[in-house]
């Protein structure tokens, strides 16, 4: 009997099973995951305990059992037949779909010098292992990529001891997603706290105990990784014949053009309007998973939600939603170490905030701009200026209209 | 035994918003809705652990300022992923501008 078929459990795929369960469908569902055991998040795995990685479940055996779900684990989807609509696995069972859904997520982008074998990546629970195995105190980390999650990993390091260098091929770190006012108070925290960042550098060669740059430094290190960035995963996709533009390309509501098949979360670009858009946040992986469970199930959804996300360096906090490139049009100091920036469009309704503060202080204000963006409520760049007005009372007179 | 602790002044906490009560190593959240209820609640998500005092209350309900997980704050029901365990709740009573929980 066919039924869904996820490819992939993580945040995605987890959420869309369980999402597809919710919204009625009563046919089998199964989840295919490449990694052997229960689906876990991965936000977890850059937070580390003393013990080394947590392993946080998404659900449990006894929750996929209620809700009949099958979980395949430490299975590859071999070939996918869209006139069939089978898949075949590697175990060599073979299943077929009236839905499918491609949650494949994304796989560390790999180095290209010599020698790149040696750096480690850091996207699965055995990654983060194997990183804190060998990254105990008083060993040199060679981190390449100064982004949210080379440096989150360094300050992690950082903390328990360990050398960290932190090596960027552009001229400043956290270019890609952080306004450069934060960034460099994050790079401050660093740099007071030890981790070595160096801008503008390339790397050459990876040996055995060192990494050599362009410039002809060579710096020692028990290990490397790389966290360069992640790459959508379609490769079966493309395969299938399905179009790809920077990931799997579908509409609004998350299909791709066969009827039969969705994509979700890190490998999905998403129609949004005339441009398309591929999101790599943990948030968006489950409001994407959400939607596209829920229209295998016969829903009409489609996807317009401000994404959030969050990184934790240190004990800073760091929240944004929606879109915050460019230059902000408003700032709330709220205190000397917790400001947000607030991004309008020209009819003056917010489509960004991002904010920086210890610990969750800049939590509420980042959900209440959530908030105000799903509004659509024009709003005056002075009272976003103003800490002292509750957001709330921006959004108020929207909700009771 | 009904054991009623001087949590705070019942002007400490806002309407419609969260105050944290630590009491003998336990911590709790304790709210004001919007309708001047108070209510009191375990203090941290059941997802991971985080003070939920820090979070966003809309309405009756207390958003962790983590993950987005939401309770119903009245109830302690779990009401969106990624929190699937519902919270402790605990008797409030207001007295001579006093709340007082009950633990």
């Amino acid at each position: 009997m066919s039924g869904v078929v996820i490819l992939g459990a993580g945040e995605c795929g987890v959420r869309a099973a369980l999402s597809a369960r919710e919204a009625g469908y009563s046919g089998p569902i199964t989840l295919i995951s490449e990694e052997a055991g229960l689906p876990y998040e991965r936000p977890p795995l850059s937070k580390p305990d003393a013990a080394g990685v947590i392993q946080k479940p998404i659900c449990t055996a006894e929750m996929l059992r209620d809700k009949d779900i099958t979980l395949l684990d430490g299975v590859e989807v071999a070939a996918l037949d869209r006139n069939a609509l089978s898949v075949s696995l590697s175990s060599g069972a073979m299943l077929y779909y009236d839905k499918l859904l491609f949650a494949t997520g994304a796989s560390p982008r790999q180095m290209a010098c010599d020698g790149a074998e040696r750096a480690l990546t850091f996207r699965t629970a055995q990654d983060a292992g194997r990183i804190y195995d060998i990254a105990q105190p008083g060993t040199r980390v060679v981190i390449v990529g100064a982004g949210l999650i080379g440096l989150e990993l360094a300050a992690v390091l950082v903390t328990r001891g360990v050398d960290v260098s932190v090596l960027e091929y552009a001229p400043v770190p956290l270019g890609r997603n952080v306004p450069r006012l934060l960034a460099q108070k994050i790079v401050d925290r660093h740099l007071a706290e030890g981790t070595k960042i160096l801008c503008g550098v390339q790397v050459d060669r990876i040996t055995a105990s060192q990494v050599g740059l362009a410039d002809g430094r060579m710096l020692d290190a028990d290990l490397v990784v790389a966290a360069i960035g992640v790459a959508p995963r379609t490769d079966l996709a493309a395969s299938a014949g399905l179009p790809i533009d920077n990931g799997i390309c579908v509409n609004a509501s998350l299909s791709t053009d066969d009827p039969h098949i969705f994509a979700a979360g890190d490998c999905a670009s998403v129609l949004r309007g005339d441009t398309r858009q591929r999101l790599e946040t943990w948030q968006n992986a489950q409001i994407q998973g959400d939607i596209a469970g829920r229209n295998m199930a016969g829903g009409q959804l489609t996807f317009e939600n401000p994404v959030w996300f969050w990184s934790d360096q240190f004990d800073l906090g760091l929240q944004g939603v929606g879109q915050t490139a460019g230059a902000a049009d408003a700032t709330r100091q709220i205190d000397a170490g917790t400001e947000i920036l607030f991004y309008l469009n020209d009819g003056r309704q917010l489509i960004g905030a991002i904010g920086l503060g210890s610990g969750n202080a800049v939590a509420k204000d980042i959900k209440l701009a959530q908030k105000l963006i799903e509004a659509g409520v024009p709003v005056d760049a002075a009272s976003l200026c103003d800490p002292n007005i509750n957001l709330k009372k921006l959004l108020r007179p929207a909700t009771a209209a | 035994m009904a054991n009623w602790i001087d949590a705070c002044a019942a002007d400490d906490i806002d309407e419609e918003d969260v105050i944290r009560f630590d009491h003998n190593g336990r911590t709790f959240a304790i709210y004001r809705s919007p309708d001047d209820e108070y209510f009191c609640t375990d203090g941290l998500c059941t997802h991971e652990k985080i003070h939920l005092a820090e979070g966003l209350v809309m309405d009756h309900t207390i958003e962790c300022p983590k993950h987005n997980g939401q309770f119903d704050y009245r109830t302690g029901e779990a009401m969106r992923a990624p929190v699937c365990v519902n919270l402790g709740t605990y008797p409030v009573k207001v007295e001579r501008d006093r709340v007082l929980i009950e633990i």
